[in-house]
């Protein structure tokens, strides 16, 4: 066979035809792939360009520092989410666990219906008004910002967010295994607990993470509850510290020093919300055989 | 119908017929009229029987013909099935099922599954003591229940230096053995059976068929099985059931040689239409 052949031999011209399309798509595929990546590499890139520098060990213990004094850091802020998020957690954990089993467990029912609608309502609204919502109740009557407030807004926030999810990891322990508890003579609070609750445990815990990891990245609806302080201050009665208002009052302060740091507090929390969804992912990725 | 079928419609009434057994034979269980629905479906239709205390008795029939559901009614999981309905009577030692606390009925009737279901977050040890500690009971000495049930359920020896390995580490029959070493451990009066060997192999269904033999003169054995061989080596008695209705029922003997309906005949010969 000599080229002229092959030129007109419609096989070997529609197998070109189609190899040609494959490689369009390959080009247009790999593009598009690099459209997406394109903002998270530019902001996770400034970030660590921009603050690296600044993270040292010191930098995360040491408190914030008045203008022009040098080496402040954002202990007293880390300490502040960790205060936040932490008894947010607490509060919502608990509640979100409760609502997700029960969620999972009925189907229709008015209660069920009025608290899942709830939850998704609750994971729609924007997170100031939960934050104005933590105003109205506790920094209003009580007259002045606290780490409460803070705690409240945040655990607003995240109980859905574990309620919903905790419904999704229950529904998929097997019935089988429920079914094996209620046939042993367990009532169905003691199977709940002892039996599909530890079966769906990595998943909730992911469920908890996610949440908490989502909180402590939340700026609004801390701005005008636990408000922010420079100090290390660790009273829920009292304005608290937390590292997203840190980076939100550095950030728009006109000294470079402060801007400096605000890159630095963000490559710290972006850090932190990352490794936590990781874990949150690894937890979800080898959930129980079966 | 043959007088078979009608055989304990009436509580402790004496059974009638050629195998009319000797009186010590005492109902554990009377089924009368029960009818099973999911939603409006029926599932099982006015079936009545009887089954005799500490015997082995086999329910056979087609896929889907409601063995499944039937077997459920009788420790009153089917209730426990979102949508599900039940009407009819069953007796346990002669009192209805409904005046029990659910709880009570299943810690006398237990269960085995089809497919073996340890608790995949406990111990094998924690799973046999699994109907003590869901339940709140503090058994005299775990030690003992533990060695006591594994040994009926003749998984002592392969498991007794891995009691703390997960109940799931083990092999799918070792774990069937395990789900009914964790339903003896609580001494059911009667144990529910659904083709516990299905998803095993000739040699651990062997097994199985041996231990129930063992634990039959204790414990009132109801086996739902689609191997016949199976029913016609571990049971005294046989249930035929087919469409949700009982066919027939008898000694085994008698139903696999000389079956008193038709339809019995033709599903145990294979030659089924
Ligand atoms: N959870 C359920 N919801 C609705 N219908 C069901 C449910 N479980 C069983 N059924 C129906 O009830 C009928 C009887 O089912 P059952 O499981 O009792 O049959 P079976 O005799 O055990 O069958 P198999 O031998 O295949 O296990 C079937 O028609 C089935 O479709
Ligand atoms: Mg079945």
């Amino acid at each position: 066979m000599n080229g002229r052949a092959e030129e007109r031999d419609p096989a070997i011209r529609r197998f070109r035809r189609r190899r040609l399309a494959d490689r369009v798509f390959l080009v247009l595929t790999v593009a598009s792939v690099g459209v997406v990546l394109a903002p998270l590499v530019a902001v996770v890139g400034s970030v660590v360009a921009r603050g690296a520098a600044a993270v040292t060990p010191e930098f995360l213990v040491s408190v914030s520092r008045p203008v022009g004094e040098p080496g402040g850091g954002i202990g007293h802020a880390l300490a502040g989410s960790a205060l936040l998020v932490g008894s947010a957690l607490a509060v919502a954990g608990p509640f979100g666990i409760a609502a997700g089993l029960f969620l999972a467990g009925t189907r229709r029912n008015r209660i069920a219906w009025a608290v899942r609608a709830s939850a998704d309502v609750l994971t729609g609204v924007p997170s100031i008004v939960v934050g104005v919502f933590a105003y109205a109740v506790l920094v209003v009557p009580l007259r002045h910002f606290s780490g409460l407030a803070g705690t409240l807004a945040l655990a607003v926030l995240m109980w859905p967010l574990i309620a919903r999810a905790t419904e999704e990891v229950v529904r998929m322990v097997p019935r089988e295994l429920s079914e094996a508890g209620l046939a042993l003579g367990a009532r169905n609070w003691r199977v709940a607990l002892r039996v599909v609750v530890p079966a769906a445990f990595p998943g909730i815990g992911a469920a908890l993470i996610g949440a908490a990891s989502r909180a402590a990245g939340e700026t609004a609806p801390l701005m005008f509850t636990a408000f922010g302080s420079p100090f290390l201050a660790l009273d829920p009665t009292e304005p608290v510290a937390a590292v997203p208002l840190v980076i939100f009052n550095y950030a728009v302060s006109p000294y470079d020093d402060w801007r400096r740091q605000a890159w630095a507090a963000a490559l710290v929390l972006c850090v932190l919300v990352l490794a936590g969804n990781l874990v949150s992912r690894s937890l979800i990725a080898r959930r129980a055989p079966r | 119908m043959t007088s078979a079928i009608h055989e304990g419609l009436v509580p402790g009434s004496i059974p009638v017929g050629r195998d009319a057994p000797a009186p010590a034979r005492r109902n554990k269980i009377e089924v009368v009229e029960l009818t099973a629905r999911y939603g409006n479906r029926e599932a099982i239709t006015g079936v009545t029987l009887s089954i005799p205390a500490r015997t082995v008795t086999a329910i056979i029939g087609p896929s889907g013909c409601g063995k499944s559901t039937l077997l459920r009614c009788l420790n009153r999981l089917h209730e426990a099935t979102p949508g599900a309905g039940v009407s009819g009577r069953i007796l346990l030692d002669g009192r209805d099922l409904r005046a029990e606390d659910p709880i009570v009925v299943r810690r006398r009737v237990g269960m085995v599954f089809q497919r073996p279901n340890p608790f995949p977050t406990m111990s094998v040890r924690d799973n046999v003591l699994a109907g003590f500690r869901l339940t709140g009971v503090r058994p005299r000495s775990p030690e003992e229940v533990v060695e006591r049930a594994l040994r009926r359920a003749a998984l002592w020896n392969e498991v007794k230096d891995a009691l703390d390995r997960p109940g799931t580490s083990l092999s799918g029959g070792q774990q069937q053995r395990l789900c009914i070493a964790r339903a003896l451990a609580v001494e059911p009066e009667v144990l529910l059976m659904d083709e516990p060997c299905s998803a095993l192999d000739p040699v651990a269904t062997a097994r199985i068929e041996e231990l129930v033999r063992e634990v039959a003169p204790e414990v009132t054995v109801v086996m739902v099985t689609h191997n016949m061989q199976q029913a016609a080596r571990v049971s005294e008695r046989t249930a035929f059931l087919y469409l949700g209705r009982l066919v027939e029922v008898g000694d085994t003997a008698t139903i696999f040689t000389r079956p008193a309906e038709r339809l019995t005949e033709e599903y145990i010969t294979g030659r089924f239409g």
